[in-house]
């Protein structure tokens, strides 16, 4: 499936995919964090006959909606393909020596081989942290790998 | 006496443009054209002529210039400007063409010489893009195919407005060809410097200006943005390009924050721009232009709906699409209101300043009026008639 990608320049981004059955949707991402969930005329793709303005709150909440069973489903499956494969959730502590430190800092994934999949923050979940991500106190790191290394990247998150 | 003069009357001003905004909000209009009108009514002539408060007033003109274009460049980032300006300039060049056409002819029919024309060029040329986008907004069209070109030629248009204002600075000091190609250069080089120093060291202008406070933020941001400003115009670029650039140069999360805290700002001092190019206004002046800007408007209201559906046809966008980009357009607003304050305040032509008001007054209201047609005027263009059974 392809998820055609426009800039808006001034107002954000315009995604939009085609179903399998023809109809096409799309997503108005604004600056502000504002989305728009566009849905096209039937007959017509390039005009939107439904355009719903969304606020973070309630895009994350759809979000969680449609996607959350697939992502459950996906890890899953993924530990069933791969033995011995562990997801743990490390607490970032006060004292830590990454707290206002980017993900990249703690260069887990090359120390370790185990991947940062996840940050939880005040009940919001920032899935695939970017290298620029920066950590807080009590941020939930998500962390998959081998028993050895989530075990290696909570010293490391602990120990520096 | 005079202080409490003064206060009275900034005071009645400012409620004044605060009972008209609601209006506006009410009736899902933009302000721009009541503000004009309450300008027309406190200005010479006016029914409510002003006694003490016009310096304060032309002085807060000034900034709102400023801030309106600052808060326009924090729109956009560097990135966006270089790519629009590779994947849209044929389109921007047929919006640059047939818009700005009609005013450099009325300016020459009218005999005004070939200042004025350039200014009137510039007039009928741009587009609201405070208004475009609050209107596409409005009726839910980002979504549409046609959203990313018509913010491309918004964003054109800007870019075109960084070149253009500092060439009509230039022509309206009366600087010969010689000292107009000095001017365009250095505009030239400054945009260019400006757009490499954001594309590669956006982060050090950032650094320099980043605060956790938001009070120490705005007074960095504010003062750096007046500062360039007031250095562009000492080079003859105008002060107003310079707040652009600064606005482009600041991107990311710190052009967030600086747009949130900059923002009320920007609408005081633009509301009192737009009065203040009001009060310029003598009323008198303005029903012997009324026929040459009802005729302007018309052209105007159909070469933007010629560019809105050219640059969607080449983008292969069907009929209903292009009618939507072309009316989407259609909205001239506060950088019309610019240019003409520049030649007004040039001295260029006494009746440049009511004509460009004249035209902004009507295309201000028509423009979100002809969007708001478009959809109608698509189905009936689009459906042919079916034969009833």
């Amino acid at each position: 499936m392809d998820v055609e990608r426009v800039n808006l320049p001034g107002i954000g981004m315009q995604h939009a995919i085609i179903t399998s059955r023809g109809r096409r949707l799309g997503v108005v991402s604004h600056h502000t964090g504002r989305r728009d969930l566009v849905v096209y005329d039937k007959d017509d793709p390039d005009s939107a006959v439904v355009s719903v303005a969304l606020t973070i709150e309630e895009a994350n909440a759809l979000a969680e909606l449609l996607g959350t069973a697939r992502i459950v489903e996906r890890l899953a499956d993924l530990r069933r393909q791969v033995e011995g494969l562990v997801t743990v959730q490390i607490v970032m502590a006060d004292g830590s020596p990454f707290v206002g430190r980017t993900l990249g800092d703690t260069a887990a994934r090359t120390r370790t081989g185990a991947s940062i999949v996840a940050v939880v923050r005040d009940r919001q979940v920032y899935a695939s942290p970017r290298p620029d991500f920066r950590f807080v106190a009590g941020d939930v790191v998500v962390v998959v790998g081998t028993a050895e290394g989530t075990a290696a990247v909570a010293a490391i998150f602990t120990d520096g | 006496v005079h202080g409490s003069l003064l206060l009275v009357e900034l005071g009645a001003i400012i409620l004044a443009l605060g009972v008209l905004g609601a209006l506006a909000v009410r009736f899902s209009v933009s302000p721009i054209p009541l503000y004009l009108l309450a300008g027309l009514a406190f200005g010479q002539g006016g029914i409510l002529p002003l006694a003490t408060s016009e310096e304060f007033i032309s002085a807060g003109a000034e900034l709102g210039v400023i801030l309106l274009l600052f808060t326009l460049g924090l729109e956009y980032t560097a990135q966006e400007l270089v790519g629009t300006l590779r994947s849209s300039y044929l389109s921007g060049a047929t919006d640059l063409v047939l818009n700005a056409a009609p005013g450099v002819a009325v300016a020459l029919i009218l005999g005004w010489g070939p200042v004025a024309a350039v200014a009137m060029g510039g007039v009928t040329y741009v587009t609201s893009s405070g208004i475009t986008a609050k209107v596409m907004g409005d009726l839910g069209w980002l979504g549409n195919r046609e959203a990313p070109v018509v913010l491309s030629l918004l964003v054109f248009e800007d870019l075109t407005m960084a070149m253009y204002l500092p060439i009509l600075t230039a022509l309206l000091a009366g600087v010969g060809l010689v000292g107009g190609s000095v001017t365009l250069a250095i505009a030239a080089a400054t945009v260019t410097v400006v757009l490499i120093v954001a594309l590669r060291f956006g982060g050090l202008v950032e650094r320099l200006v980043a605060s956790d406070s938001d009070e120490v933020l705005l007074l960095k941001v504010l003062g750096l943005t007046i500062l360039v400003a007031g250095l562009a115009q000492q080079l003859g670029v105008s002060a107003a390009v310079g707040a652009f650039l600064v606005g482009i140069a600041l991107s990311g999360p710190l052009a967030h924050t600086a747009r949130d805290l900059l923002t009320p700002l920007r609408d005081l001092f633009a509301a009192v721009f737009f009065v203040f190019f009001g009060l310029q206004t003598d009323p008198s002046q303005l029903p012997p232009v009324a026929g040459a800007a009802a005729l302007l408007a018309v052209i105007g209201i159909l070469t933007k709906g010629a560019t809105g559906w050219i640059s969607a046809a080449r983008v292969g966008l069907g009929t209903a699409a292009r009618i939507r980009a072309g009316a989407a357009l259609v909205p001239r607003g506060e950088f019309n209101i610019v240019i003409a304050g520049l030649a007004v305040a040039a001295g260029v032509n006494d009746r440049l300043g009511s004509l460009a008001a004249a035209y902004v007054l009507v295309l201000a209201v028509a423009g979100p009026l002809a969007a708001r047609a478009a959809e109608p005027l698509a189905r009936v263009l689009t459906k042919p008639a079916k034969a009833p059974i």
